[in-house]
């Protein structure tokens, strides 16, 4: 474990340039903090009493076992979790100071402030200019020079200009499937948010494709807060700044990286790292 | 015979018998075409098949049959019902999948259910006794100094009500296969519920809706029993919504009984009912190759 976190730094040090922007980053932004928060769904209880504050300009990095309610708790930020039948939450969860789930708050202003990034890549049945041009338009930028800087602009942010520009309006699922998941966090750059959000986001992916993402994310850091759940503890290791260990619906632990990965305090956290159950 | 033997041999026997029962069904196609044109065979050794198709006159007794009243009375009665039902089964369907609570829309689901399983009868009765004196009262004297309100536009109003449950269920079941991470990868990037329907849920179901519409649109030509009491069985090309018509089902289901006693009859009549599968096949094959091109423009698995 040791031998890999000395690679993942010696990795951040390469990678570590900021990518520039389009929009004026928010250098102060966006901090997530989770209060006495519950979820049901259903009968069932998934998530209970979950308190864990989001430092910004980290990576977060949500593990645990699985059916622990990592991905629900990822899935409660954006507030993508109400779409699901049966689903009760309660709670607070305040994003820069203001509580998402205050009534008057409109949903689709919070999403706009938070990409995705899904397990499986999923492009929008449309090409892969309108992938990008949709969400973009979705927020009010009009005219075709404008989209089409922002289009560019995000495909170059996530390396993938060079490989689609003939391509442009073919349909995005022709693309290999690392391309798509990178396509979907190009897409998920322009309505630019303050948090990315990613739910295994490397998981459906070749080693390769992983490590094109995990690098995007390092790079990202400068500019937005990244959360993102993992099933691969190496992954963690690799990139996370912050992490936060579940088990059962509960946050066990919470920490920086250095702190929780390497000198775990509580006993289920040390089971786990040290791979008794997984 | 070892154990492995009887196991290959039974499996190749299996897929054999079921081959078989395919190509059956396949044929049934053929048999019934076959059987349908040796039966009309006379008519059309008398009279070339255009002049048959496009004759607009029907005097049996004189020897003369035209079909083109019939055909256009079935193309517009069809054409009126896929009008109407296909804008509301569309809405139906989308706000039954998208938008309403599981509570309504198991309920809204199983009436549907009920309603597609309605006998025909009972709509063409109740197309008499309700539709075809609201148009005769309320729709057509703004247009025309008289209709019985027995018209295209009654039995097309019926005709359009019998398919809207087939359509929706059909439309429910085409969007429940779009996956929900897509719907969530548009939500999550600030698009309402409608954006979403609109630019993805419809987009991505494009060619699924076509193949439902078209399978509706395979029923209604077919329909013969609830049409065939609104639609006025007048012999006449039908110049408007208010015009009675006479379609193919209609004009065979009525005839069928008396057609021996006529030199022609039976062979036009068989000859109606050709057509009729003639028009449902063309239709199927154009549609399956539209369907194609859909696919393809947006590389989408129909």
């Amino acid at each position: 474990m040791i031998a890999t976190s000395l690679s993942s730094v010696l990795l951040r040090e390469e990678v570590s340039a900021p990518l520039e922007l389009l929009h004026a980053p928010n250098m102060d932004a966006a901090t997530l903090k989770v209060r006495n928060l519950n979820v049901h769904i259903g009968e069932q209880s998934i998530l209970r009493d979950v308190h864990v504050h989001i430092p910004s300009h980290k990576i977060t990095c949500i593990i645990g076992p699985s059916g622990c309610g990592k991905s629900t708790l990822l899935k409660t930020f954006n507030r993508l979790l109400e779409t699901q039948p049966g689903a009760r939450i309660t709670g607070e969860l305040l994003l820069n100071g203001e509580n998402i789930y205050r009534e008057g708050v409109e949903v689709i202003d919070v999403r706009k402030r938070m990409g995705l990034l899904s397990q499986r890549p999923c492009p929008l049945p449309m090409s892969v200019y309108e992938n990008i041009a949709f969400g973009c338009r979705l927020h009010g930028t009009r005219g075709r020079r404008k989209v089409m800087r922002k289009v560019v602009h995000y495909l170059q942010a996530t390396g993938l200009w060079d490989e689609v520009r003939d391509r442009l309006h073919t349909p995005a699922s022709r693309l290999s499937i690392g391309q798509q998941q990178r396509l979907c966090l190009a897409r998920g750059l322009a309505v630019e948010p303050e948090i990315i959000l990613a739910d295994e986001a490397t998981s459906a992916l070749d080693p390769i494709s992983s490590r094109i993402i995990e690098d995007l994310f390092l790079r990202l850091r400068q500019q937005y807060t990244i959360i993102m759940v993992t099933h691969t503890l190496s992954q963690a290791v690799r990139i996370a700044d912050h992490v936060i260990f579940m088990y059962l619906g509960r946050v066990v632990e919470e920490g920086p990286a250095s702190e929780v990965l390497h000198h775990p305090k509580h006993k289920l956290t040390q089971e786990y790292l040290s791979g008794s159950f997984s | 015979m070892n154990r492995t033997s009887v196991r290959v041999f039974l499996s190749r026997a299996a897929g054999g018998y079921m081959f078989l029962a395919t190509m059956l069904a396949l044929m049934l196609l053929l048999v019934i075409a076959s059987g349908l044109f040796v039966k009309a065979y006379p008519i059309l050794k008398q009279s070339s098949l255009w002049s048959l198709l496009t004759g607009a006159v029907w005097a049996p007794i004189r020897g003369f049959f035209g079909f083109l009243p019939f055909i256009s009375g079935t193309l517009w009665v069809t054409g009126i019902a896929i009008v109407l039902a296909l804008p509301v089964s569309l809405l139906t369907g989308i706000y039954l999948s998208e938008y309403a609570p599981s509570s309504v829309r198991k309920i809204a689901f199983s009436a549907l259910d009920i309603l597609s399983g309605i006998p025909p009868v009972v709509y063409g009765a109740w197309g008499v006794l309700v539709v075809v004196p609201f148009i005769a009262e309320w729709v057509a004297p703004y247009f025309v100094e008289y209709s019985s309100g027995y018209s295209v536009l009654s039995a097309g109003i019926v005709l359009g009500i019998m398919i809207i449950p087939l359509l929706v269920s059909l439309f429910g079941e085409v969007f429940s296969t779009v996956p929900k991470e897509i719907r969530d990868s548009a939500l999550s990037l600030g698009a309402t519920s409608w954006q979403t329907t609109k630019k993805v849920v419809l987009k991505s179901s494009l060619p699924g809706i076509f193949a439902a519409t078209v399978l509706a649109i395979s029923r209604a030509l077919g329909e013969t029993i609830a049409v065939l009491m609104v639609c006025g069985n007048v012999v006449q090309i039908p110049a408007s919504l208010l015009d009675a018509g006479y379609p193919l089902p209609a004009l065979i289901a009525n005839n069928y009984g008396e057609m021996a006693s006529l030199p022609g009859y039976e062979a036009a009549l068989m000859l109606a009912a050709l057509i009729l599968l003639g028009i449902v096949i063309v239709f199927n094959t154009l549609s399956r190759i539209l369907l194609l091109r859909i696919g393809r423009k947006y590389a989408l698995q129909p």
